[in-house]
């Protein structure tokens, strides 16, 4: 109950940030478009990255493909509104085709050791970008597909940065809660029996091959669905953003707001979108002191920031 | 047929490099559990630790072994305590996540501090081509590339086999524990390792830069590809490294002109995931699995 | 107490509505610093410094100093919207960049809503088609470089047949298809048409499968190492068929990365340094002097973006992005009256740059300018 309170309070407060409250008497201006714009984008990267986390922090497994998976929903979202398909449909088709492809990568990687799942991930990933590029027909190409629509949400449009910000948040609420959900539930504690010992858990009957092949795909799901979002919120799209770096990157973020951890991929993304916006005024700079934090975090703190606020809660409270 | 013989010539000039770069991928993984995503940029950088020291004249040959000592001192020594040390044991993510970054850090340090544009890099051989069949050449470049990379990988291979260091850096890499049991030096062999790694990168950032330029974003693709290359050969064997180094600069070239210069890349790839499929200890690698 | 955090967070970060004013105009440069591009974007960022530097040092536009702001696209076109959208909450006067094309097709419908002119540097000839009032390109778009170059191989080269090698990002590929455009309009026929790698190293199979197409011509356009990479491979090949470039293929820096590889390659330059005009050769020392190293075309394009809003601005007599965009549509500047601006330039409506331009070769190391094509509208 706690926990549902704390939640519903997280989710009002983030609902009124770029809100203007100057009106309600309250001296506080709201957000620029540009700071809705990231607030946004943060919130879809952060769905991306709560896939990787399950994939990462509860499967032990690793992928280097979230970008391509974000990208297929990017893509599918954004031809199939061009060709007047609703975006609830897109939105679903996105995370029901990513979801098979990872089955479908997933079942044969994960019949040999470990770390190939990444290496296949890896493959998949550039050949993914590759047909992005390629296939101008379909994908524009590298000129990208321009002037991509934002949904009409039961006739209500979501054309302004405010409106689609709060419809974003609304589905990342809901993503959350059937993770929370998920996590919680005895399949989800099988995963934290799995991380902690393999050989009980499957002294116990949970079938590890089947989960983690679950928990991959859904990890998958979760990112073609956040590319489903990416599309109209950027409305322009073209391979850079779904290529092995940024992929690189979605693991990055996870470990870096801790793996494992339920708050972890939000951390992460936040670290990921927004610590670029406060070191800007270095210009190029502003990568390698990027870089630079990320390394002595991990060399200091490996378990990620929540780790690292967990360890200081515990010491303040012994 | 010259053709075929002309992209063979030039995919095992190019995949000798890939092969140098594998090598050190591989080491790193035996002895330290090291994936290393900065290894394109640890190819990249020594060319430009030779750059510098000419800027500061010193004269070429001398640079050369600046850059090599530069990098085993940086790439090597100060990589194994500083970014490798505190995160050891802790699991292959974070220092994967570490190397990451510290692969954004060269890169954009080259960029910042030198110069973002691509430079010309010196050579000692002269600019010739050597026509070995009508319709075959090589440049002289290119043949220095191959006989100084065979050299070196045959040198780093009688070391190991041949060398008491180099046995006991084997029995560290097969299994630190019972290396350990039997008094090697476990510590001092990872550090080697390194070495190793850091040398023969700087060996690849040497021999390619004449030829293909030096620049800061170069270790992307080559770091890619060596990464491709070990897992094709076996990420625990060094002559499946070779192997696979070998083979993708040739299957690079060959798919770019039989296939589609488009997908060129995808080729490669394509290997990969059948090798691990159906072959998964790589193409050279030995059936053993360590316990992690 | 966290949240407190959070709101100082976004103040910081200049999320927050409500900035003061600045004194000085503000142009934000949303430039290409990191990533494929960052090549480009620092050229881009050195021209454009120099010339602040010189007009503040004359005085400012109207009175009042300049001050560029630089923001990474990270040579993303999502990147480059969201660093627009943020320069554009901040009403700026104008803005430059990005520089490649992607980028500018991703942004130009932003800056056109908030009516901000928008100096940019992309060359892909779709940008300037779309109806934005606020576009304006530094150099030529391909759709105005490509037909100069179909001619100049049908007529200078007498090519009947052209294999075409192009790099497969937004430049390359954007040139690929305007050219491949222009050639059929004209009857010569691609016999090649070979795609390739940002970042490629090993160019063997590109020149064999140009070769095995024997054409009368090969039309090469690729960025700088590229080029250099693929002009040293079909010397090592012995390639001899007329190797035909626009502006990159013969540019400086390509000249340096290549060297005796690139004697004999000729073609279509639209902006160069080694241009017969002492006003461009001396802004070149001038970067060279500065910066130690050799400006190319890009250098070039973020130098005169300056000058353009100087001119405009001077024009329209008042600091106003929708008047300067009014003044620079039909606006010929000439250096005589604005030296800053190399060579006489003329922004048509839809923004797109008219201007000399140049046929040259590459001779013992050097470009030399063979021609000079006059103005398309005098």
């Amino acid at each position: 109950m706690r926990t549902f309170l704390i939640a519903l309070a997280l989710l009002v407060v983030l609902a009124l940030v770029p809100a203007d409250l100057t009106g309600l008497g309250l001296p506080y201006p709201g957000l620029k478009r540009y700071g809705t714009y990231i607030l946004t984008l943060w919130l879809v990267t952060a769905i991306a990255a709560m896939g990787v986390n399950l994939i990462v922090g509860y499967a032990g497994q690793e992928t280097l493909a979230q970008a391509a998976f974000v990208g297929i929903g990017a893509y599918l979202t954004a031809i199939a509104g061009k060709h007047g398909v609703p975006f609830g449909i897109s939105f679903a088709a996105s995370g029901l085709l990513t979801f098979v492809i990872g089955i479908a990568l997933g079942f044969p990687a994960l019949r040999v050791q470990k770390h190939y799942l990444a290496f296949v991930t890896l493959a998949f990933s550039v050949l993914c970008w590759l047909v992005f590029r390629n296939e101008t027909a379909i994908t524009g190409g590298v000129m990208g597909l321009r002037d991509i629509e934002r949904p009409i949400l039961f006739g209500l449009k979501l054309r302004n940065a405010q409106t689609f910000y709060w419809f974003v948040l609304a589905i990342t609420a809901v993503m959350t809660f059937v993770l929370w959900w998920i996590v919680q539930s005895p399949w989800g504690r099988a995963f934290t029996a799995l991380r902690e010992n393999p050989l009980r858990a499957e002294s116990l009957g949970v079938d590890v091959r089947l989960y983690t092949l679950l928990a991959f795909a859904l990890g998958c799901a979760y990112g073609g669905m956040a590319g489903s979002l990416y599309a109209p919120l950027v409305e322009f799209i073209d391979p850079s953003p779904f290529a092995l770096g940024p992929s690189l990157l979605f693991m990055l973020m996870v470990v870096i707001g801790g793996s494992g951890t339920f708050a972890g991929p939000f951390v992460g993304a936040g670290v990921a979108v927004l610590l670029p916006e406060w070191l800007r005024a270095w210009e190029t700079w502003y990568l390698l002191i990027y870089a630079a934090l990320v390394m002595i975090m991990m060399a200091l703190f490996p378990g990620g920031i929540v780790g690292l606020a967990r360890v200081s809660v515990r010491k303040r409270q012994p | 047929m010259t053709d075929l013989l002309q992209l063979l010539i030039a995919g095992l000039a190019t995949g000798a490099i890939y092969a140098l770069a594998a090598i050190g991928f591989t080491l790193l993984w035996q002895t330290s559990q090291t994936i290393n995503f900065a290894q394109g940029e640890f190819v990249m950088v020594p060319a430009f630790f030779a750059l510098i020291a000419m800027k500061l004249g010193i004269p070429y040959v001398a640079a050369l072994v600046v850059a090599i000592l530069m990098s085993m001192l940086l790439l090597g020594a100060a990589f194994r305590y500083a970014v490798v040390g505190p995160l050891l044991n802790r699991g292959v993510l974070p220092l994967v996540i570490s190397t990451i970054a510290l692969g954004i850090i060269l890169k954009e340090s080259v960029k910042d501090i030198y110069s973002a544009e691509a430079q010309v890099f010196p050579t000692l051989l002269p600019d010739r081509n050597v026509t070995l069949l009508p319709g075959v050449t090589i440049s002289l470049a290119q043949i220095g590339v191959l006989v100084v990379a065979l050299i070196t990988i045959g040198g780093l291979q009688w070391f190991l086999a041949g060398t008491r260091t180099g046995r006991q850096m084997q029995a560290t890499a097969q299994n630190p524990t019972v290396a350990r049991i039997l008094g090697v030096p476990v510590e001092r062999m990872i550090l080697y390792t390194f070495l190793i790694n850091a040398g023969l990168a700087a060996m690849a950032s040497i021999l390619v830069s004449p030829i293909y330029l030096a620049k800061f974003s170069n270790g992307e693709t080559l770091g890619l590809i060596a990464f491709v290359a070990a897992i094709v050969g076996g990420f625990n064997q060094v002559r499946g490294a070779i192997a696979g180094g070998l083979l993708v600069g040739v299957l690079d070239n060959l798919a770019a002109a039989y296939v589609s210069t488009a997908y060129r890349q995808a080729i490669p790839l394509i290997l990969l995931v059948l090798v691990i499929l159906f072959r998964p200890q790589g193409l050279l690698g030995r059936k053993e699995e360590r316990a992690v | 107490m966290g949240l407190k955090w959070a709101f100082a967070g976004l103040a910081a970060a200049g999320l927050w509505a409500g900035t003061a004013a600045a004194q000085d105009i503000v142009i934000p440069n949303i430039i290409e610093l990191s990533g494929g591009g960052a090549t480009v974007g620092a050229m881009w960022k050195n021209g454009s410094s120099m010339a602040v530097e010189e007009i503040n040092a004359a005085g400012g536009i109207l009175g009042r100093k300049i001050k560029l702001e630089f923001v990474d696209t990270a040579s993303d076109p999502g990147k480059a919207r969201a660093a627009m959208q943020r320069a554009l909450d901040d009403k700026p006067v104008a803005v430059f960049g990005p520089i490649y094309s992607g980028s500018v097709s991703a942004t130009l419908k932003m800056t056109a809503e908030a009516e901000v002119p928008q100096i940019m540097g992309g060359e892909a000839g779709p940008l300037t088609a779309q109806g934005s009032k606020y576009i304006f390109r530094t150099s030529f778009g391909q759709n105005v470089s490509m037909p100069k170059i179909a001619n100049y191989l049908r007529d200078g080269i007498k090519a009947k047949s052209v294999a075409v090698v192009f790099v497969n990002n937004d430049f390359g590929k954007g040139g690929r298809d305007a050219i491949v455009k222009e050639l059929g309009a004209r009857d010569i026929k691609v016999v090649a048409d070979v795609s390739t790698e940002a970042g490629q190293a090993d160019f063997a199979a590109d020149v064999i499968k140009v070769k095995g197409a024997n054409a009368d011509a090969v039309f090469v356009y690729l960025n700088e190492e590229e080029s250099a990479r693929f002009l040293r491979e079909a010397k090592k090949q012995g390639l001899n068929k007329p190797l035909i470039g626009e502006t990159t293929l013969l540019g400086q820096k390509v000249i340096e990365l290549a060297g005796d590889a690139a004697n004999g390659v000729k073609g279509h330059v639209g902006l160069t340094v080694d241009a017969p005009v002492p006003a461009i050769q001396e802004f070149g020392r001038k970067y060279e002097a500065k910066y130690k190293s050799k400006p190319d075309h890009n250098g070039v394009k973020g130098y005169i973006a300056p000058y353009m809003i100087k001119a405009a601005a001077e024009k329209a007599g008042k600091l106003d992005g929708k008047a300067i965009a009014a003044a620079l549509h039909g606006l010929t500047i000439t250096p005589d009256k604005v030296p800053g601006i190399l060579i006489e330039a003329t922004w048509d409506e839809s923004g797109e740059i008219d201007r000399i331009s140049f046929l040259g070769e590459v001779k013992d190391g050097k470009q030399v300018i063979t021609e000079t094509l006059p103005k398309l509208k005098k």
